[in-house]
């Protein structure tokens, strides 16, 4: 399940749900249903692409308030051709092996275990060459 | 409109203090600036007290002790902004003519560790996403992608904040460090090393506005207040303070600084160039370089060219953070604008003893943070 409800569409294509305002047509992530931008009250529902590229990341190296899972993890922003730029975990922890620009695609990652449920966020990969 | 001077200031040293309640640190501050300004019991007609995680009914709490109360006394949250927007609030009644005598005030005790933010949904918690001074590093990394800033200019601005924090009575850390030393700290998150972030922690300050002259029996220099703006964010930058999960590929949204800055130029009728010296947000040693920028002390990317030629050190042309900064202070969320304003209005005063900037006349503090809330509170004399 996932961390949140209407986070992401879970299965094996996954993909982010974000907002797209039919008055502005800017798109926004999480969705919510008035527009940040312009304040329109009709925001579709848009899965976004799958892929996109890193335009910045950094590593976090102790685990801050309300988190339960590993360290070090990967943590930045991927631009997706919908024209957003979105915070993320990023599945490689090492800032030096990432560069600028570079293909990134969106993988569920578990967090905990409740109830017999994985619990599940997202985050993104580097694409495989 | 009325003008507003400042009658007197006083602060509790910044650090951490076992047994020591935000009572208690407020109770120091308050005396100080009410005593410095020779104002007494039935002197304000109304109190703002800063505070983030003061809790319930702080101000209260602070002049009741003092046996002090009656008048209005609003507590103020806008993050690392709270004292400039208790400041804002102050002012606007003074002017306004609605009070005459305002006593302005931030207390804080903040919690140890990487702060622990009501801001972040539980969502966010759990998927590690509220760790605050990685926000500061993916900013710190586009600010060194996009203009010429370095590691060793991120080395420079703490080796400076801590020299001048050397020589301030008030500061936490009072002991000077080499750039080497700053660049060998660990990597809390590339690229920004432990030392050059800054240390949450406690403290209280103080400032007393006024619309009539104060004393004419007091020795001081009289200080005007001629700008006190808070801003919040515009929507769009995914890096902004705001700290939104997503934003637009567009890098043209003012930042709530700007937006703060501008309109107290304005108010002031001044441009960055009349300054004389600038207190300004470093919870980072990146987000000192940006506030350059975005306070319009240069050009867009020119905030490393300040850092070669030495200009923001005490004894160049434009000392910025001569108390040391947050970088030597430490950050106590409600008490860390005024703790500006008190250094400056010292500054401004000649009164500043070893950190002095000569013939210091118009002087500006600044702070940004979560929410987005930023204060630019600009001081003459």
């Amino acid at each position: 399940m996932a961390v949140r409800d209407g986070l992401f569409v879970i299965g094996e294509h996954p993909a982010l749900i974000g907002g797209r305002c039919r008055k502005c047509g800017q798109v926004c992530f999480p969705r919510q249903d008035i527009c940040p931008y312009c304040s329109g009250e009709a925001v579709d529902r848009i899965e976004l692409s799958r892929s996109g590229a890193l335009w910045a990341w950094t590593a976090v190296t102790a685990a801050p308030p309300g988190y339960g899972g590993t360290v070090p993890y990967g943590f930045g922003v991927v631009e997706l051709p919908e024209g957003v730029r979105v915070i993320t975990r990023l599945t490689e922890a090492d800032p030096a092996k990432l560069e600028r620009g570079q293909a990134m695609d969106l993988v569920l990652e578990e967090l905990s275990e409740q109830d017999g449920k994985r619990v599940l966020t997202y985050a993104f990969a580097p694409s495989p060459r | 409109m009325k003008q507003v001077l400042v009658a007197g200031v006083g602060i509790h040293a910044f650090g951490r203090f076992e047994g020591v309640t935000t009572t208690d640190l407020g109770v120091v501050a308050v005396r100080n600036a009410l005593e410095e300004s020779g104002t007494g019991r039935g002197g304000f007609q109304a109190a703002f007290c800063a505070t983030a995680y003061g809790g319930v009914a702080s101000g209260h709490k602070v002049l009741g002790r003092l046996g002090m109360t009656g008048m209005p006394i609003v507590d103020v949250e806008a993050g690392c902004a709270s004292g400039g927007a208790a400041l804002a609030l102050a002012k606007s009644a003074i002017e306004s003519g609605q009070i005459e005598t305002a006593l302005v005030f931030g207390v804080e005790k903040m919690p140890r560790g990487i702060i622990r933010s009501s801001f972040f949904e539980p969502w966010q918690e759990a998927s590690g996403l509220a760790s605050t001074p990685s926000y500061f590093a993916l900013r710190a990394q586009r600010l060194m992608h996009i203009s010429g800033v370095t590691k060793s200019h991120l080395a420079a601005v703490v080796v400076k904040n801590r020299r001048h924090g050397s020589l301030n009575p008030d500061a936490m850390f009072r002991s000077e460090v080499d750039a080497a030393s700053v660049l060998a700290s660990r990597v809390v998150c590339e690229p920004l090393h432990l030392w050059m972030l800054c240390s949450p922690n406690e403290g209280a300050a103080a400032v007393v506005l006024t619309a009539a002259d104060p004393s004419p029996s007091r020795a001081l220099p009289r200080v005007r207040l001629d700008a006190a703006v808070l801003r919040s964010h515009l929507p769009g930058a995914v890096l902004s303070e705001s700290t939104p999960m997503s934003g637009l590929t567009n890098d043209d949204v003012p930042p709530p600084t700007t937006l703060a800055a501008t309109a107290a130029y304005e108010a002031a009728g001044i441009g960055p160039e009349s300054l004389d010296v600038v207190e300004c947000q470093d919870t980072d040693a990146a987000r000192e370089l940006l506030s350059y920028e975005e306070l319009g002390l240069c050009g867009p990317g020119g905030s490393a060219a300040l850092i070669d030629e030495g200009a923001t050190v005490l004894g160049g042309r434009l000392p910025v953070n001569p108390s040391g900064g947050l970088l030597s202070k430490g950050e106590p969320l409600g008490a860390s604008a005024l703790g500006q304003v008190v250094e400056l209005v010292r500054q401004l005063q000649g009164r500043a003893a070893q950190r002095q900037v000569p013939d210091a006349r118009v002087a500006l503090s600044h702070t940004v943070g979560r929410g987005a809330n930023a204060s630019v509170v600009i001081l003459s004399s």
